[in-house]
């Protein structure tokens, strides 16, 4: 028996009202969900623009070269502030780069047994712990016993929020170099500590830098912690025990002030703070892309 | 490279006259991106008859059984062709009216591990609006009674699908697929991740299964093939090679290519 | 046949990182003891009633920590109820339905809304979040909404609502993607099994959710973490004052902001130790926030 075949004809069948409702309802979920991910964007757009479109005024060279006037005249500068940040930075380095990169390396290579998964559960622990908590503990630690405020301080409250990220990357890129490496040196008299270091380390050093950018990039935006550390300076100062100006600080006290001139000047300065950060989050890109094109 | 055979070259030995065609592939061509799996295939398929693919790996079998219910295109894959169920074309249709018709079993059993096996068996129901809440236990207990699982499982309809064997699992899927009342069942490798007395169980429940059913089953496995289907198809290469009654296609096949696969020289 | 030599270099090494190792151990217990004893006074003088007195009166020496706590876990919790819905549909575009060449850059701008320091959010706020909420939203609620307690009171702009929306936008990204991260973690076959029972796409995203649902509860516990913690831009915004009020128009305080705010002027040993007891306070809800977190999401991607 032979069927006579309708071969361009959908097969006729009248959907039921529950079904035009189960449509209507998969399009709109699925629209809605396109929409959140627009919709997540407004803000990014708007905090860029109104950064850029607000600080981009004022920004000239006085900007990065003079030091703040006196309040209530205008113009002036945030030179001691860009300093102030760039030695905060490399205080916090000095403290906690040694400590979260040797961990690191400890994890990965020795890091099998339940002291090590202690120290990597202390160290989620640490990258959950808010900035003005690590403050306070900096604050226990060296404003207390020293009396005043300090860029010493604020450089350790730096180190407490940078040991995590660093501990973290590190141990990751260390992991990531081959065995057939250790064992090739090893295989050639050289021993392991030797190995680990000039061989292993020498291997992962791009990426325990990402690990080093990101958390500079992370504490370059801190705030909180430097409120009562490092304090704030107007003056120009490079001095390790002495309150220090910063970026933030800076954006945060002429963000407050009942001056328009100083408002300004606030979003001038976030402008450059986005830019620093900007910069090093596309280091980090720069960075981990060309290693993967090597392979 | 001999020129590609035109469309109907590939011999088929003639079905019995009470045969009925359920579904037919006409000129299928299949692609993922750029690389083409199915060349211009062309095959009928009988009602409440079990029709069993073969071939080596990568011959294109499984891509095929998902263009026929149109899962192909989930993985992001093109069809060109058509595609008829009952003489309709089912890439016209609404896919998800089609894949209610035309149910799946997959090679790896998976029941939903957030339900129980009661809600596994119902899920399709409920979703598709098929039955009523009265009616749903009935249907749930009938499913389970067809994939045989029925007295395995009736004291514990609550349980997690998940905490089944691996054979049992399977027949979960048989049965939530049955649930809906299919016309067409397509089996992916139904038995090829059980064990041996699985695997004969769920073969057993195809023999029954195909009086009220039209199967199609991908297989790796001749001996299967041979056991369960009426009729084969062999495939390779992305290519219907041969096609016919099972017995024949394994006592006296006419392709060389048919022989050497099923004598195993290769594959 | 070691030469002593090689074990000397390698027993040093391994030592030498083991104990910068137990440094970091050290250190998250030193930070608790240390601001445990920080608080000694206070803790000495009010005990549990610290967590539960709502005044907070630094010139009559009285503190209670109670509406610090109070406005922290609103602003975070509102934070999340404005955030979770938005994440979920994210996460889910993210993983379901964009094509890879969308996913990818589209991934890249929603996590650079985590860069974005927290005091240029609070300058944002300030200048244009604030007055929008002023002139707009506010007016907007309380004219149709004001049978409800939570939009009472004049329209200052600054206060809790201000300090709800702006963390939910910083705690979006780490909830979307966390949350995009376990529902790709789901196996594909689930969601072949749904489809091929005649499910919309929809249907097949709902049953997956099922699935994921306490790796996305881990996800929604990490934002909460964070929001807890943030300081800057929740202190521009807040309005700063110590009252428990229902209406989210009214200003409030958190605990982050009051140790930005007062800290430099704790004048007395037990002023400064009430605000350290704040700081432990804060210390011991984060981690327990965030253990309890990783714990959901590990469980998740893992299985």
């Amino acid at each position: 028996m032979e069927r006579h075949e309708q071969m361009n004809e959908p097969i006729p069948y009248t959907p039921t009202f529950g079904f035009y409702v189960r449509k209507v309802k998969n399009a709109l979920m699925l629209g809605l969900s396109f929409a959140s991910a627009l919709a997540a964007l407004i803000p990014l757009l708007l905090i860029f623009f109104y950064t850029v479109s607000k600080g981009a005024g004022y920004l000239n060279l006085d900007f990065f070269f003079e030091m703040p006037k006196p309040v209530g005249e205008p113009g002036g500068g945030m030179a001691n502030a860009i300093v102030g940040t760039l030695i905060l930075i490399g205080t916090g380095s000095v403290i906690g780069l040694p400590i979260g990169i040797s961990t690191g390396v400890y994890l990965a290579e020795f890091g099998n047994n339940k002291f090590a998964n202690l120290v990597r559960f202390m160290t989620d622990v640490l990258s959950g712990v808010p900035s003005i908590v690590a403050g306070v503990v900096a604050y226990t630690l060296v404003v207390i016993p020293m009396k005043h405020f300090s860029a010493l301080a604020g450089g350790v409250a730096m180190a407490i929020l940078m040991i995590p990220t660093v501990t973290r990357t590190t141990e990751e890129m260390v992991r990531l170099v081959p065995d057939s490496f250790r064992e090739a040196g090893l295989a050639l008299g050289i021993p392991r500590w030797k190995t680990t270091i000039q061989i292993v380390l020498r291997t992962a050093f791009r990426g325990i830098i990402t690990g080093v950018l990101l958390a500079i990039a992370r504490i370059a935006g801190e705030t909180a912690p430097l409120l009562f550390t490092a304090l704030g300076n107007r003056f120009w100062s490079t001095e390790i025990d002495q309150p220090i100006a910063s970026l933030t600080v800076f954006i945060y006290d002429y963000a407050k002030a009942p001056f328009e001139d100083w408002n300004n000047q606030a979003w001038t300065a976030a402008l450059v703070l986005i830019f620093l950060i900007s910069t090093l989050s596309l280091a980090v890109r720069y960075v981990t892309r060309s290693r993967f094109s090597n392979r | 490279m001999t020129t590609p055979p035109k469309a109907d070259t590939s011999t088929v030995i003639p079905m019995t006259e009470h045969a009925i065609k359920k579904m037919t592939a006409k000129n299928v061509n299949a692609f993922f991106g750029k690389l083409q799996a199915l060349h211009d295939i062309n095959m009928d398929i009988s009602a409440n008859r079990v029709q069993a693919i073969i071939g080596p790996s990568g011959c294109g079998k499984s891509t095929f059984l998902r263009c026929l219910n149109r899962m192909h295109e989930v993985a992001g894959g093109l069809m060109t062709g058509s595609i008829l169920l009952d003489g309709y074309d089912i890439y016209k249709t609404d896919a998800v009216l089609i894949r209610k018709r035309i149910g799946m079993v997959f090679q790896k059993p998976n029941p939903f591990p957030t339900m129980s096996i009661f809600d596994n068996v119902a899920v399709g129901l409920r979703l598709n609006g098929l039955a009523s809440k009265k009616e749903i236990p009935n249907i749930v207990e009938h499913s389970l009674k067809q994939a045989a699982l029925w007295d395995e499982v009736k004291d514990n309809l609550d349980k997690s699908g998940v905490s089944l064997s691996g054979g049992q699992q399977q027949r979960l899927c048989i049965a939530r697929t049955l649930a809906v009342n299919p016309e067409v069942i397509l089996m992916d490798e139904p038995a090829s991740a059980l064990d041996p007395i699985a695997t004969a169980k769920i073969e057993e429940l195809i023999y029954e299964l195909k009086k009220e059913y039209t199967i199609v089953i991908v297989t790796h496995n001749m001996q299967q093939a041979a056991r369960v289907s009426d009729t084969t198809a062999f495939f390779y290469l992305g290519k219907l090679i041969e096609f016919g009654e099972t017995k024949t296609i394994f006592t006296s096949p006419v392709k060389k290519q048919t022989e050497d696969y099923i004598t195993g020289r290769f594959g | 046949m070691n030469s002593p030599r090689r074990n000397w270099g390698d027993l040093f090494f391994k030592y030498t990182t083991m104990w910068f190792a137990a440094f970091v151990l050290l250190l998250v217990i030193l930070m608790g003891y240390e601001m445990y004893l920080g608080s000694g006074l206070s803790l000495e003088k009010f005990g549990w009633d610290f967590l539960t007195n709502s005044t907070w009166d630094p010139v009559l020496e009285e503190y209670g920590a109670l509406p610090f706590i109070y406005g922290t876990l609103v602003s975070s919790f509102l934070a999340l109820v404005i955030a979770l819905p938005l994440s979920l549909g994210i996460a889910i575009f993210l993983s379901e339905i964009a094509p890879e060449w969308l996913e990818k850059p589209l991934s890249f701008l929603i996590e650079l809304l985590a860069g974005i320091p927290s005091i240029v959010y609070g300058l944002w706020g300030i200048f244009v979040l604030v007055p929008w909420i002023r002139t707009d939203v506010e007016p907007f609620l309380s004219e149709y909404f004001d049978f409800l307690p939570l939009f009472r009171g004049a329209p200052y702009g600054f206060g809790m609502l201000a300090a709800g929306c702006i963390l939910s936008i910083m705690v979006l990204p780490i909830v979307a993607s966390i949350s995009r991260d376990v529902l790709k973690a789901v196996p594909q076959s689930q969601r072949e099994a749904s489809l091929a029972l005649g499910a919309t796409k929809w249907e097949s995203i709902r049953i997956i959710l099922k699935d994921a649902k306490s790796g996305i509860f881990g996800a929604s516990l990490l934002g909460l973490g964070r929001a807890i913690g943030e300081t800057m831009a929740v202190t521009m915004v807040i309005g700063n004052r110590p009252i428990i009020s229902a209406s989210l128009f009214d200003p409030g305080y958190t605990m982050a902001s009051v140790l930005a705010n007062e800290f430099t002027e704790a004048t007395t040993s037990m002023y400064l130790s009430a605000l350290i007891e704040i700081a432990f306070v804060l210390f011991i809800m984060t981690i327990i926030i965030n253990a309890l977190a990783r714990l959901l999401i590990w469980s998740v991607t893992n299985k």
